[in-house]
C-alpha cells in the first residue's frame, strides 16, 4: 500500500509536470501578450516590462525558473492584478470555489443516494419511476443551462434570490443547486444500478435465509457492498465539481477561482493561467488518489501491490 | 420400408443479426424514439432554416429592435433587431454541427489510437496510455478553452471549424481508452474462442464477433460525447471564446440575452429551452441505444 502510494505520488508529479509543459506552450502560442492594450504602449515600456517580469528571457528559461519557483510555493506575480503573488490570488478565490463544490457534492450525494437506493429497493415503484425520470432530466441538461432557467423563476418572475453574486446564503442557493444537479443524477443512477445488483448476490439469499432481519440485511449487507461503484464515482465528481464549476462562477458572477482562469487568458496573464490550470490537475489528481486509497479501505477484496 | 416420419421445422423466433435485434429493441423504447425524433425534427428545420424563416441570423433592423413575439418576429428580435426565430434555427446548425463534426475527429483519433494500444501492447501500449493519463489530468473544458484562445490567431480562428477542432482534440481520450479496453477483453472472450473452435476464420470472427461487439459500446459512447460537445460549443461562446459573433450560436445567444435578464427573460428561455431539449433528446437516445446493444445491461 505505501509503495502503491509513493510510485501514485512520483507518476502524479510526472503528469503535472508535462501539464505545465504543455499548458506553457500553448499560451505562449495564444497571439498577443500580456502589454496589448487599446493604446499601444510605447516599445521602450514594454521592453522595461519584459525585463521586470522576466519575459525577455529564452522562453525554455522562463519555463525553468517558472518550476523553480513552484518548488519554493511561488507561483509568480499576475500581469493583469496589479502585481499581486498568483499565490495570493488564487488563495483569495479557493474558499468560494471550495465552499461551492463542498456544498454542491454534500447535497448530491445526500440526494442521489438515497433516492437511488430506495428506487433500488422498491424497484418499479412510483419512487422508481419518479427518480429514474428526475436523474435523466438533471442528467442531461447543463447546470449553466439550468442556471438560467432557475434564474428566471426565482429571481426574475418570483423575486425570492438575487440573481448573482457573493456573500449572503441566498445568494449561494442557486448555484449549489445547479453545480448539484448532474452529480446527484449520476449518483443515483450508480447506486441504483448497483444495488439492484448486489440484492441478486448469494450472499444476499445467505443472509436472509440465515433469518436476519430485513432491516440488518439492507444496512449491513447491501448497503456497504452497493456503496463500492458511488465512491469510485464519487471522487471525479467531487474533482469536477470544484474544477468544473467556473461556468458557473461565470453565471452567478462568483468571484472564484475559474473566472480568474477566464480572466488570465484574456488578459494573456502568463502566470495566473499556469497557476489555476496547476491548482485544477492537482486537485483532480489528488482527489483521484484519494479515491483509489478509500476504495481498498472499503472494499478488502482490493489490494495494491 | 418405413416412412420417416417428416419433421416440421418451426422457426420459434425469426432469424435476426445482432444489429436487426438492437434496431428492433431501440424502435420499442419510447424515450429513445422521442428523442430521434426531435432530433430528426431539429436537424430538418437547420437545414430548411432559410426555406423556414425569410429573416437571415445576422440582418440587423434598427427599427425593430428589442421587440417581442409578434406575427413578424415569431420569437421578438434581440439588441440589434435581428430576428430570434432565425438567429434560433440557424443556431441549431452550429449546435448540430458542432456536435457530429467533432465526434469525427474524435473516432479519426480516438480509434486508432485505441486499437494500436490494444493490438499492439507493450511499450507502444504503455506510451499511448501514458499520454492518454496526462490528457485526462487536464480539466477538460479549460484545456478547450485555452486552444481556442491559441487557434483565434490562425485564419480559421472564431470560425465553428476553430471548434470542431478544439473539442475534438480534447474529446478523443474517452474513446481510445474505451476502444483500447474493449479490444483488450474481446480478444479473450468464450464466445470468440468458440467461435474459434467451430471453425470459424479469421475474417469470419473478426466481422461477426469483433468489430460489432467493439462498436457498439463505441456508438453509445460517441451518442453520449455528442450533447457534451454541443454544451461546450455554448459555453464557449457564451463566455465569448466562441463562434464570432454575428454567426448564431445558442451559448452566443444566451450571453447577448443575459444582460436583459429583467427586461426581456424571454431572450434567454428559447435558447436555453432549445439547448436542453436537445441534450435530452440525445440522452434519451444514447440510453436507448445503450440498452438495445447491450441486453446484459437490461433491467
Amino acid at each position: 500500500m505505501f509503495r502503491f502510494i509513493v510510485r501514485r505520488i512520483l507518476w502524479l508529479l510526472l503528469v503535472l509536470f508535462v501539464v505545465l509543459l504543455i499548458t506553457f506552450i500553448l499560451m505562449h502560442l495564444v497571439p498577443g501578450g500580456p502589454w496589448d492594450r487599446e493604446k499601444a504602449l510605447s516599445p521602450r515600456v514594454i521592453e522595461l516590462l519584459n525585463r521586470r517580469y522576466g519575459l525577455d528571457q529564452p522562453l525554455w528559461e522562463q519555463f525553468a525558473n517558472y518550476l523553480w519557483g513552484i518548488l519554493h510555493g511561488d507561483l509568480g506575480i499576475s500581469y493583469s492584478y496589479s502585481d499581486r503573488n498568483v499565490t495570493d490570488i488564487l488563495l483569495r478565490g479557493l474558499p468560494k470555489t471550495a465552499t461551492l463544490g463542498i456544498l454542491a457534492f454534500i447535497l448530491a450525494q445526500g440526494i442521489g443516494i438515497p433516492f437511488g437506493m430506495a428506487a433500488a429497493l422498491k424497484q418499479n415503484s412510483a419512487i422508481d419511476y419518479v427518480s429514474v425520470m428526475f436523474a435523466t432530466i438533471f442528467a442531461s441538461i447543463p447546470g449553466f443551462v439550468l442556471g438560467i432557467l432557475l434564474m428566471i423563476l426565482f429571481s426574475v418572475t418570483l423575486h425570492w434570490l438575487p440573481t448573482s453574486g457573493w456573500g449572503s446564503v441566498q445568494q449561494l442557493i442557486m448555484p449549489v443547486f445547479c453545480l448539484a444537479a448532474l452529480p446527484a443524477a449520476q449518483s443515483a443512477r450508480i447506486t441504483r444500478a448497483s444495488t439492484l445488483d448486489v440484492m441478486r448476490q448469494d450472499y444476499i439469499r445467505t443472509a436472509r435465509s440465515k433469518g436476519l432481519m430485513e432491516n440488518v440485511v439492507r444496512i449491513r449487507h447491501i448497503f456497504r457492498n452497493s456503496l463500492i461503484p458511488v465512491v469510485t464515482v464519487a471522487g471525479p465528481e467531487l474533482a469536477n465539481l470544484v474544477t468544473g464549476s467556473f461556468i458557473i462562477e461565470n453565471l452567478f458572477a462568483i468571484p472564484g477561482i475559474g473566472r480568474l482562469f477566464v480572466n488570465g487568458i484574456a488578459a494573456r496573464d502568463y502566470s495566473l493561467i499556469m497557476g489555476a490550470i496547476l491548482f485544477y490537475a492537482f486537485t483532480i489528481a489528488i482527489l483521484n488518489l484519494v479515491v483509489d486509497i478509500l476504495y481498498a479501505a472499503i472494499d478488502p477484496r482490493i489490494r495494491y501491490d | 420400408m418405413v416412412a420417416i416420419p417428416k419433421t416440421e421445422v418451426v422457426a420459434v423466433r425469426p432469424h435476426h443479426t445482432i444489429w436487426g435485434d438492437a434496431v428492433i429493441r431501440l424502435r420499442r423504447n419510447k424515450l429513445a424514439m422521442i428523442g430521434l425524433a426531435f432530433i430528426v425534427f431539429l436537424s430538418l428545420i437547420a437545414i430548411f432554416a432559410p426555406l423556414i424563416t425569410p429573416f437571415s441570423f445576422s440582418d440587423q433592423n434598427y427599427y425593430e429592435v428589442l421587440e417581442g413575439p409578434s406575427a413578424k418576429h415569431w420569437l421578438g428580435t434581440d439588441q440589434l433587431g435581428r430576428d430570434t426565430f432565425a438567429r434560433l434555427i440557424y443556431g441549431a446548425r452550429t449546435s448540430l454541427s458542432v456536435g457530429i463534426f467533432t465526434q469525427f475527429i474524435v473516432l479519426c483519433i480516438g480509434l486508432p489510437v485505441g486499437a494500436i494500444s490494444g493490438y499492439a501492447g507493450g511499450k507502444i501500449d504503455n506510451a499511448l496510455m501514458r499520454f492518454v493519463d496526462v490528457m485526462y489530468a487536464f480539466p477538460d473544458l479549460l484545456l478547450v478553452i485555452l486552444l481556442s484562445s491559441v487557434f483565434r490567431g490562425t485564419y480559421f480562428g472564431g470560425s465553428i471549424y476553430m471548434i470542431f477542432l478544439a473539442i475534438g482534440l480534447v474529446a478523443w481520450v474517452n474513446i481510445a481508452r474505451l476502444v483500447r479496453g474493449q479490444i483488450l477483453s474481446l480478444k479473450t472472450r468464450d464466445f470468440v474462442s468458440a467461435a474459434r473452435a467451430m471453425g470459424g476464420m479469421g475474417n469470419y470472427i473478426t466481422w461477426r464477433h469483433l468489430l460489432p461487439n467493439a462498436l457498439g459500446p463505441v456508438i453509445v459512447s460517441i451518442t453520449f460525447n455528442i450533447p457534451r460537445a454541443i454544451f461546450t460549443e455554448a459555453a464557449l461562446s457564451y463566455i465569448g471564446i466562441g463562434v464570432k459573433p454575428p454567426n448564431p450560436s445558442w451559448g452566443a445567444m444566451i450571453n447577448d440575452g443575459f444582460s436583459l435578464i429583467f427586461a426581456k427573460p424571454y431572450m434567454l428561455i428559447f435558447p436555453a429551452i432549445a439547448l436542453a431539449l436537445l441534450m435530452l433528446s440525445f440522452t434519451f437516445l444514447g440510453d436507448g441505444l445503450r440498452d438495445a446493444l447491450d441486453p446484459k445491461l437490461r433491467r
